[in-house]
């Protein structure tokens, strides 16, 4: 079985990555671009110390996002409404964080918890409508994206939007005892010395613990077990006990306070204020990501870390004549490559595994017969 | 008369993981016959059935159609030889009209257009010819039972089949609706259409088939007519002598009330009532029969009393303490487990290990769980303690459950269940599709259970297993117990009466 298992989780992510580098590659040269040279301007650019840090800055809301995908995954729940409710908790917790100040950890602290609360009770609203109107999450959390959007936009606008007396429309600046210090000292011990403007966001040992959180939770509790057995088989997760409308609440609910958490790196780290143009685009982006990763917090780390690094590097492509929309084309082929490699993958690992069970049996029958004898 | 058999099949052996589906299995069925294949559940018949249809291929072993040897990729290399099969299950859109029901798949075309014309007068002719009455243009969703069979038959025809397969044709029909069926079955064999009856039921076999070939174990014992032998013979052939009885011992029943049930109803969506005022009680030691056809509410009486589905009225105790406004989770708290009939949809989690599968429906309690978290060590020892004990047939406990054959699965979660050690077990079809040794062993672990003083209900339409296993029979008709039996006094035969509600006037 453990052959089973190796072939899942790392052959076949590294052959739908081939088959991703393949494909760019046919792209580029239909463009007539040697696909080695546009690599190695990458590689290169990619993997200098600013780089690296920027990739890791990149990944962790992509991280976080596709965490609180995958929780809903595990139990075929889809929650497209992870955008949604992150930009809705960012500007909330932008704007009670910045009315007072406490200890650093303290305040710190209350702007998270304040973040989850938004994003659980957005995501809520879709787990409500399901349990009691049978409302399909997927469209409700489209919708209630839309909607987010547009209720953000109008609080920003009309209450939370202060005069910062310049042209940057934004909410009050969060005093400094609400910000997450950078990682950069860390980084001095190990020798490392990024550039000034470089730094490390500190909110990364949030979303590690976050990543264990969610291993311990989905993998390890008794909740992680119901929520997966919900997943792969509804009706005998009820027979068994687990009662289906709570199951999908209580998902929801766990899914959107980590949404919640998503623009809290960039709020935390970098501007401080929810800024007109806030980064969005991370609450989709973690379903690729969720996808990309199995749902598994390791590959997803590994999957936010392939996409930070392949936004990062791309940036030098412009540089060099290279259209940088090949990154999004790579993007997008190792997603469907990644789901579709998988499949065939776990179903020769499944078939494997069939015909190990049927020869244990005969075998077992004979050792039986020779007894009987 | 040397006539060549429309279908003959010799040698013919299936294997699955651990169990061997079909035997050397003998059959010659000849033009215009009505050829009953008769057999315990779990004895071979269906398996046989998907071979002439050529949903599966034999190991060994030859068929032959019309003297040809044939090798059939798929149903529809069946259906081009002429081999139609009416499945117990019926296939049919609910939505859509009797008409397009029927042409699904195989629309007559005009141009670029279905020719609904032709094909609609076409259905009322072979209505007509064979005694089909059925109006094309009607919604199958309102059409009952019998009459969703007739659809059935009538698509199989339309289709050009001479060969007619039918699984299990009464299981879900009424005594009214099986005569109707015996009729038209008469009236196609009179047109010299071949029918390939599949059933357990004696007394219709005798009163239908021309010939009878008995199956036992996933081999044909032997081929009859029904001028010579009786039923008793039928089923001593069916069953064989050697074969495990489910025969228990002497009572165990104690004065203890482990279950009782009052009043128990339940009105479908539609207004139906589909449980009505179920009563009885199970007390410690004891195994309480529920005989019925399929469909007259043993689902519905199941996932009333383990709290699935929560609409029902009446009172539910576990000894003593009322369940009966409990969730699911609660009541198995109060010691009440249960068997699904459905293993597959109820009772496994098919891509999960079995470790995981075995923690099912007692994923809150020791040694599965401990506190908050699971405890796989404990779970993993707790499942190879099952594996051994039951005898399910795997490599380890970490291969998925889709793995196992039928059997191994069926005594994995018979084993879980019985380990848990409840206060009252639901037992809803446990021997269903099984070969007979795990069958053999399942009524053994029932026995020793009921001899520990588990109290025990025991839903089955293996009426020779409720007979042998049950201290009292309830009979379940229509959503009503309309008969309490004390298994001593009957045989399959009276009791098969009792189901058709025939035994309601009896009783009364």
């Amino acid at each position: 079985m453990k052959g089973g298992k190796l072939l899942t989780t790392v052959v076949a992510p590294l052959i739908a990555l081939v088959i991703s580098f393949a494909i760019a590659s046919l792209v580029l040269l239909l463009v007539d671009i040697d696909p080695f040279f546009a690599y190695s301007e990458m590689w290169k650019f990619g993997t200098t110390t600013e780089s690296l840090i920027s990739m890791i800055n990149r990944a962790i809301p992509l991280f976080v996002s596709a965490l609180a995908v995958a929780v809903g995954f595990k139990m075929g729940l889809f929650n497209i409404g992870v955008e949604g409710a992150y930009l809705l908790a960012a500007l909330v917790a932008a704007w009670v964080g910045a009315l007072f100040s406490v200890t650093p950890v303290l305040h710190v602290s209350i702007i998270l918890v304040v973040a989850m609360i938004v994003g659980a009770a957005w995501n809520g609203i879709a787990g409500w409508l399901k349990v009691k109107r049978g409302v399909h999450e997927v469209i409700s959390t489209i919708m209630l994206n839309f909607i987010g959007f547009s209720l953000s936009a109008y609080l920003f606008l009309n209450f939370f939007q202060e005069d910062t007396g310049s042209l940057i429309t934004a909410t009050n600046l969060i005093p400094e005892t609400g910000w997450i210090p950078s990682l950069n000292p860390v980084l001095g011990w190990f020798g490392v010395e990024p550039r000034a403007g470089s730094e490390l966001h500190g909110f990364l040992v949030v979303a590690v613990f976050l990543g264990i959180f969610y291993y311990y939770l989905v993998s390890r509790s008794r909740f992680g077990y119901d929520l997966r057995a919900s997943g792969v088989n509804a009706s005998a997760a009820h027979a068994s006990g687990i009662n289906p409308k709570r199951m999908i609440m209580t998902t929801m609910l766990i899914s959107g306070a980590i949404a919640g958490l998503v623009g809290m790196s960039t709020l935390l780290g970098f501007t401080h204020r929810y800024v007109q143009d806030f980064p969005s685009g991370f609450g989709f982006a973690g379903i690729a990501v969720a996808l990309l990763g199995r749902n598994n917090p390791v590959g997803i780390a590994f999957g936010a870390l392939l996409f930070g690094f392949m936004e990062r590097s791309s940036l030098i492509l412009d540089l060099k004549d290279v259209p940088r929309e090949i990154v999004t084309i790579f993007q997008g082929v190792v997603v469907l490559a990644v789901v579709i490699v998988y499949e065939i993958v776990s179903r020769y690992a499944q078939r494997r595994a069939v015909a190990a069970a049927a020869r244990a049996t005969a075998e077992q029958e004979n050792d039986r017969e020779v007894v009987a004898i | 008369m040397a006539q060549v058999p429309v279908v003959h099949l010799s040698g013919v052996t299936k294997r699955y993981p651990g169990v061997v589906a079909n035997r050397d299995v003998e059959l010659k069925v000849m033009t215009g016959e009505v050829h009953a294949v008769v057999g315990e559940n779990g004895a071979g018949k269906s398996t046989l059935m998907k071979i002439i249809y050529g949903m599966v291929r034999p190991d060994e072993g030859t068929i032959r159609i019309h003297g040809e040897e044939t090798h059939f990729k798929s149903p529809k290399d069946a259906i081009d030889a002429g081999i139609g099969m009416v499945h117990q299950h019926f296939m049919l859109a609910d939505n859509f009209t009797v008409l397009e029901n029927v042409i699904l798949g195989s629309e007559p075309r005009r141009g670029a257009q279905i020719d609904f014309r032709s094909a609609s007068d076409r259905i009322t002719e072979l209505g007509e010819i064979y005694g089909l009455k059925l109006d094309p243009s009607e919604k199958v969703e309102t059409l009952s039972v019998g009459e969703r069979q007739r659809v059935e038959i009538i698509k199989v025809l339309y289709r050009g089949a001479r060969i007619l397969i039918l699984d299990e044709p009464t299981a879900v029909l009424v005594p009214q609706e099986v005569d109707d069926l015996f009729d038209s079955i008469r009236d196609l064999t009179g047109r010299g259409e071949t029918v390939i009856f599949i059933s357990h039921k004696l007394e219709e076999v005798l009163s239908i088939a021309d010939t009878i070939t008995v199956m036992r174990a996933g081999e044909t014992v032997g081929t009859t007519t029904p001028d010579q032998v009786d039923a008793g013979q039928l089923a001593e052939m069916m069953i064989g002598s050697e074969l495990p009885s489910p025969q228990t011992r002497e009572s165990t029943v104690q004065e203890e009330v482990l279950l009782e049930v009052s009043d128990l109803s339940l009105r479908s969506g539609s207004g139906r009532d589909v449980l009505s005022g179920i009563s009885f009680t199970i007390r410690a030691g004891e195994i309480v029969g529920v005989a019925g056809i399929e469909g007259n509410g043993q689902a519905q009486l199941v996932d009333s009393l383990m709290g699935l589905e929560r609409s029902a009225t009446g009172l539910v105790e576990v000894r003593g303490k009322k369940i009966s406004q409990l969730e699911t989770r609660e009541r198995r708290a109060e010691g009440i487990c249960f068997i699904p009939e459905d293993r597959q949809k109820q009772g496994l989690l098919l891509t999960s290990p079995l470790w995981e599968n075995a923690a099912l429906g007692h994923q809150y309690e020791e040694p599965y769980a401990k506190g908050l978290w699971i405890d796989k060590r404990g779970a993993r020892k707790q499942t190879e303690e099952i594996v051994r004990r039951y005898g399910v047939m795997t490599p380890g406990v970490d291969v998925p459950a889709t793995a196992l054959s039928g059997g191994n699965q069926q005594k994995l979660v018979v084993g879980r269940e019985i380990m848990a050690n409840p206060v009252v077990l639901i037992a809803a079809q446990p021997t269903r599709g099984i070969d007979i040794g795990a069958q053999a062993a399942v009524w053994e672990e029932l026995k020793t259970a009921r001899a520990a003083g588990m109290g025990i209900l025991l839903i089955s339409a293996d009426l020779e297993e409720l007979i042998g296993l049950s201290d009292t029979i309830h009979v379940l008709f229509e959503g009503k117990f309309v008969a309490e039996l004390d298994p001593n006094d009957v045989n399959p035969e009276t009791l098969g009466s009792y189901m058709t509600g025939a035994g309601q006037e009896a009783a009364s």
